[in-house]
């Protein structure tokens, strides 16, 4: 077959002799879309009633389109801003908190000598990763409820008064601290594996030249791994809007709204408490957005600096 | 390092500590415990009997196997199409796919969705939504990519059509990645809750188990009236139901607890194949 030959065929020949050639590709790319159709691109399409009036007995062809207003009084709502703080600190505390935790532990992991400690150490700190988050929750709502151990520990150091989980302002570093507990270790494997791949000579030559412990993880480990965290901090900033929503909402009660009301969480009640599907559907949709931009700018940034990035 | 091994698996011990205490004893205790306040068995005796459990076990079994086995034949005929050297839309059809993977239609529209398409209520709303994994897709398309194309093409020069390269030269070449997206894909509808919350508002008796899970350990409701029937006294019943809940913890965890270090290698290969991408 001549591929020149081939080009000059005008595409619907090309593709029907493609589709001869190979039917069961085809099968499975009617199979594909069909999914892909029914449950991404239908549900897509559905956020036209952002910009409606949605009423479900009318259905998305007779809801009347109202423009922007949805996104204007969302805007303009009282709690717009509190959403939106709330969203980015919890984020922000996440990333600040949760990102270099796993890279030092990988750091002090590969100072340990001993291989049969090292695993297990390795395997403990993974555990919490297969705990379900439903389940987490639940041990975090316990722990922290009035009669629970952490409960009881900080209000006698702290001074604290009355359950954590109740108190918005003990909100934050309940997700934070619970978040880096159970992800920690596991978020430690892609270094672990950066470091495993720095070639021994280097610290064999450092050693040589007299560079202690410390220095060899400073001047060796460090900049060994530079690359894998560049990466991995430009696609957590990608992922920075979507913090988990599950276990903002699993951990949230009306007396902690103040401090742990997160977009994602307000969409839900919107839409499914409060029935306002059009409303519920302009702010998700306006969080998609930010998402979408944030998770381009990363991308960039990614292919700009280490030469590879999602896409 | 002994330390941070320790704060990370008290916890977990705490837990397990607290399951096995006698509710008498353990409702005196303040603070830590090193074992079991007393030893009574009390609270797995009543979470043996609560037929909520078994119910969301057999049913989260059920999910895991379906959705398991559903989502790897999509993301399987995904992976074989985008690396099928000789598919001209190849191209089209990959951005169709990303794309989703950076714009979701979000809560309500896709309730809306699944409504229009009568499937509310019943088990297909919940595997459905959020099935497949674009990314287990891609990450099983550079598997399948590094198969040497010479194999592949001296197949076809034997004869061989795309079902028999698929079945005989891809998918038992790439064992190891399909382990990993099989387990990561189980792992996801262990722990999967949001979309039966979502879409079985009229049939609990199709729950996931973590969505008993919700309603008895962070709701707080529930088992009311099963405590009522089974314990005597309402001091007795609020010592009986922090323990209870312990063991319930304790039911729906360890199983996966238990399995995971035997698995941890395909794990960890996992966390790795989608690294290669990155």
């Amino acid at each position: 077959m001549n591929p020149i030959q081939t080009k000059r065929q005008p595409f619907i020949k090309r593709l029907g002799t493609n589709i001869r050639r190979h039917p069961l590709v085809y099968v499975m790319l009617l199979i594909l879309m069909a999914y892909f159709i029914l449950f991404c691109y239908w549900p897509m399409y559905g956020n036209i009633i952002a910009f409606q009036n949605y009423k479900p007995i009318k259905g998305i062809m007779g809801s009347k389109f109202v423009g922007l207003k949805n996104f204007k009084s969302f805007f303009n709502n009282y709690y717009f801003s509190r959403l939106l703080r709330n969203t980015l600190i919890i984020s922000f505390a996440n990333l600040l908190f949760g990102f270099p935790i796993p890279i030092l532990f990988a750091i002090l992991l590969n100072e340990i000598r001993n291989q049969g400690f090292k695993r297990t150490v390795q395997t403990i700190t993974y555990l919490p990763h297969f705990i379900t988050t439903v389940v987490v929750c639940a041990m975090v709502t316990q722990f922290t409820n009035s009669e629970g151990f952490i409960t009881l520990f900080v209000n006698s150091v702290f001074g604290h008064q009355g359950s954590l989980i109740g108190d918005p302002k003990a909100f934050r570093s309940i997700f934070v601290v619970s978040g880096i507990w159970q992800s920690f270790g596991w978020n430690s494997i892609i270094y672990i594996a950066a470091i495993s791949g720095i070639n021994p000579e280097l610290y064999e030559a450092a050693t040589v030249d007299g560079a202690n412990r410390g220095q060899q993880m400073w001047h060796v480990t460090l900049p060994g791994i530079r690359e894998t965290i560049v990466i991995m901090l430009i696609m957590a900033l990608g992922q920075l809007m979507n913090v988990g929503w599950e276990k903002a909402f699993l951990l949230q009660s009306e007396a902690t709204y103040e401090t742990s009301d997160i977009i994602s969480t307000f969409v839900y009640r919107k839409g499914f408490v409060e029935n306002d599907y059009s409303y519920s559907a302009a702010v998700n949709f306006f969080n998609s957005l930010v998402n979408l931009v944030l998770l381009t700018v990363a991308n960039k940034v990614s292919n700009s600096i280490s030469g590879s990035g999602l896409w | 390092m002994v330390l941070l091994a320790v704060i990370t698996l008290y916890p977990i011990l705490y837990v397990v500590f607290c399951s096995f205490s006698d509710p008498l004893q353990f409702a005196n205790v303040r603070g830590l415990l090193v074992r079991p306040a007393g030893f009574s068995l009390e609270g797995y005796r009543m979470v043996f009997k609560m037929s909520n459990i078994w119910m969301g076990y057999r049913n989260t079994l059920m999910y895991v196997v379906l959705g398991t086995s559903m989502a790897m034949a999509l993301t399987i005929m995904g992976a074989f199409i985008l690396s099928h050297h000789d598919f001209i839309l190849k191209k089209p059809v990959m951005f169709i796919i990303v794309f989703t993977m950076y714009f979701n239609g979000g809560m309500i529209p896709t309730y809306l969705c699944v409504n229009a398409l009568g499937l509310n209520n019943t088990i297909w709303a919940v595997l459905f939504p959020g099935l497949v994994s674009v990314y287990h897709m891609i990450v099983l398309r550079t598997s399948f990519n590094s198969i040497p194309r010479a194999l592949i093409e001296s197949a076809t020069i034997d004869g061989a059509g795309d079902g028999v390269i698929l079945f005989r030269i891809i998918l038992p070449l790439s064992g190891a990645a399909l382990a990993t997206i099989t387990l990561f894909n189980a792992v996801g509808w262990w722990g999967a809750w949001y979309n039966a919350m979502i879409f079985l508002q009229k049939r609990r008796d199709l729950y996931t188990l973590q969505l008993f899970l919700r309603e008895l350990l962070i709701l707080d409701t529930g088992n009311e009236g099963f405590l009522q029937s089974q314990t005597g006294s309402s001091a007795t019943r609020y010592l009986v139901k922090e323990i209870v809940k312990y063991c319930i913890i304790v039911v729906a965890t360890i199983p996966v607890l238990v399995v995971y270090p035997f698995l941890q290698k395909y794990f960890v290969k996992g966390v790795m194949v989608g690294a290669i991408k990155e």
